[in-house]
């Protein structure tokens, strides 16, 4: 411990003490492909929270978020909700929370998968929806892939069977791969892969924030009172500033 | 102390014969006389006190859900963002109220710079505005620590680790700020109880000292001008109105569009783009993983950039110091012969348009990744933030003013 706190401090020093420093890491400054967000497409959402249940569950948790809340946010009946979501024999009011255990997850990918409850407003929409297609093959990677926008990430290309594989193609001259081609195709065709990826990602988005549709539907009656009420208050100053000579 | 007056009426009659209600209300609203050409700068007083409240009242309803601990303060922000019924508006209302308050603050201050309102008289009101300056400083500080994100743990970690600058007694001090060898649960703790209970406190208290000592000398406006000297045959000022009705039915105007802004953030861009709530703080604390750029928020980077303009640790924090300290000396450091920028010669009127642009270029550059040109921008506008100040006793005295009228200025609108 004491050597971590250390290490921490040196770490706190070195950036106050070295300003320039570069940071470069993580990819912070690679393209990042824009992808179009709508919480009003209530049909993306389900097919994203399907996809999400599918693929994304089994490993990382959204312990923040409840199931029959999101089903409810989305529009899908409780019936559905626990017949075709639900894998985990959770209670439908539950937290999405993993069957993996934590410890054996750190084993096997060398990092317990993070929590993607608030996911898509730390990494943002357009980060997720590349990284989910910058998968590629890499030999050199124990779990035989690499990511354009997360290099060496721990975690395998989970939509494969969807998406199929990929190979860089090119490389930028920091050995950053910058474009990828398809060698073995999967079970969609590209363009619906980044269809499903957009549900998904827009999915995350809901996930993140589930009170963003409450916002925008309210939204609109706060500000057309609060008009009101500043033009009535005017005309109320007028009339009470017209003694004012 | 007022007599006993046996034929008071009702129940306000009862109450002014124990407690001075009306005798207040008349002093510090009905009958307080304020100039009557005060202009749109006028509203951030009243507004600054409108988002103190709005803080307040959120703050006390956050504390109801928010668990102040370690290991449960990010899941309980989430849980007052999904699971607690207008959990989320409380939290976006305060959010966003901790950012509008530096806003409102930022242009009352500037306010005083622009028509005087430091100078004699008033030169205590400006040492209690500062102070509040000072206090809100240290109540935004620990209160981003609350939500125990990466940038809550690592913006608290750097900055109170600048302590740690300060020779022989600077380790020992920052480490008894903490409580811990790092930032850590020891550390939310006394910083809950700092920004819920203590700091509130001594905010309340310098409001009402700052609005009692402003009630004391009157208002400055933005001519500059002492209402106090041109009074009619009942003692009132002749260009004052009484502040209740017509400086209250003027601010709701001034609440009414500050809230429908409020809102509008709040509703459709509570991250403000990341500027309000900053998207590494979505990611729940680590003290193993540094993130890659650690920024203050937006209204602490000027004073952040006069910190790295400076090599040396230690003289950078205490530039940064000495930038806020600076602004106390004010009062003293204006020689002008008069108070408003109305009458000034040209060359105040540039020293403070370089002034605001050095105090906006620090506020971007501290935000920014720095490189050798942002640090070379760095320390120029940083030594222009000062020259504004320490040159201030000369230029004053040298600038041409124009006469200053006897009455304030004022078209009937």
């Amino acid at each position: 411990m004491k050597k971590m706190t250390i290490k921490a401090l040196a770490a706190t020093a070195m950036l106050m003490l070295a300003p320039v420093a570069g940071f470069a890491g993580g990819g912070g400054n690679l393209h990042l492909d824009h992808v179009k967000i709508d919480m009003g497409d209530k049909a993306s959402l389900q097919r994203g929270f399907k996809l999400f249940a599918n693929y994304c569950l089994s490993c990382h948790a959204a312990s923040y978020a409840r199931y029959n809340r999101t089903a409810s946010d989305l529009g899908i009946s409780e019936i559905m909700l626990k017949e075709n979501l639900i894998f985990t024999g959770a209670k439908v009011h539950s937290p999405m929370k993993v069957a993996m255990p934590a410890e054996g997850a750190k084993d096997w990918f060398g990092k317990t998968p993070p929590d993607l409850s608030v996911i898509a407003r730390s990494r943002g929409t357009d980060w997720l929806y590349t990284y989910l297609r910058g998968f590629y093959l890499d030999p050199k990677k124990p779990v035989g892939t690499n990511n354009t926008v997360f290099p060496d990430v721990g975690m395998p290309h989970v939509l494969w069977e969807l998406q199929g594989w990929q190979e860089a193609a090119e490389r930028s001259e920091d050995g950053h791969v910058t474009k990828l081609t398809l060698v073995e195709p999967g079970a969609m065709q590209p363009e619906e892969y980044d269809a499903a990826v957009r549900d998904l990602v827009n999915f995350l988005a809901y996930l993140g924030e589930p009170a963003q549709l409450e916002r925008s539907r309210l939204g609109p009656w706060v500000l057309l009172f609060l008009l009101v009420f500043s033009f009535v208050a005017y005309l109320l100053k007028k009339e009470y500033w017209k003694d004012v000579h | 102390m007022g007599e006993f007056n046996p034929n008071a009426k009702g129940l306000l009659g009862w109450i002014d014969n124990r407690f001075p209600l009306s005798k207040m209300w008349n002093e510090h609203l009905a009958q307080y006389y304020a100039p009557k050409n005060f202009n749109f700068w006028y509203f951030f007083g009243s507004l600054a006190l409108l988002v103190l409240v709005n803080q307040i009242l959120t703050g006390i309803w956050l504390t109801m859900h928010y668990k102040t601990d370690g290991a449960l303060a990010f899941a309980s922000v989430e849980y007052i963002m999904r699971d607690v019924d207008w959990g989320w508006l409380i939290r976006y209302m305060h959010s966003t109220g901790a950012s509008a308050f530096f806003v409102v603050v930022y242009l009352h201050m500037f306010r005083g710079l622009m028509y005087g309102s430091y100078r004699q008289p008033r030169e205590l009101i400006w040492i209690f505005g500062m102070i509040i300056y000072v206090a809100l400083m240290a109540e935004a500080f620990m209160g981003y620590l609350l939500p125990w994100g990466q940038m809550s743990y690592w913006g608290a970690q750097v900055i109170i680790s600048l302590f740690g600058a300060i020779p022989y007694v600077g380790d020992a001090l920052s480490e008894w700020i903490r409580g811990d060898f790092v930032v850590s649960d020891a550390t939310l703790n006394r910083f809950f109880a700092f920004h819920v209970i203590a700091v509130p406190i001594v905010l309340l208290g310098l409001v009402v000292a700052h609005i009692i000592a402003l009630h004391e000398v009157g208002s400055n406006n933005p001519d500059g001008v002492e209402i106090k000297k041109n009074k009619d045959e009942n003692g009132i000022p002749v260009d004052g109105i009484p502040f209740h009705p017509y400086y209250s039915v003027k601010d709701i105007v001034g609440v009414g569009v500050f809230l429908f802004f409020f809102a509008l953030i709040i509703f459709y861009a509570p991250e403000m783009g990341g500027w309000f709530l900053e998207k590494d703080n979505f990611v729940p604390a680590d003290p193993l993983t540094t993130p890659p750029n650690i920024v203050p928020l937006w209204y602490f980077t000027p004073f952040y950039a006069i910190l790295r303009a400076v090599p040396d640790k230690f003289l950078g924090v205490v530039a940064m110091g000495a930038a806020i300290v600076v602004l106390f000396l004010l009062p003293w450091l204006d020689r002008s012969p008069v108070k408003s920028i109305r009458y000034r010669g040209w060359i105040y009127k540039i020293a403070l348009a370089i002034f605001v642009v050095s105090f906006i270029a620090l506020g971007y550059i501290g935000t920014q990744h720095p490189t050798p040109t942002l640090t070379m921008l760095g320390r120029t506008f940083s030594a222009l933030y000062f020259a504004f100040f320490l040159l201030m006793p000369w230029y004053t005295k040298l600038d041409k003013t124009k006469p200053v009228p006897d009455r304030v200025t004022f078209k009937k609108h």
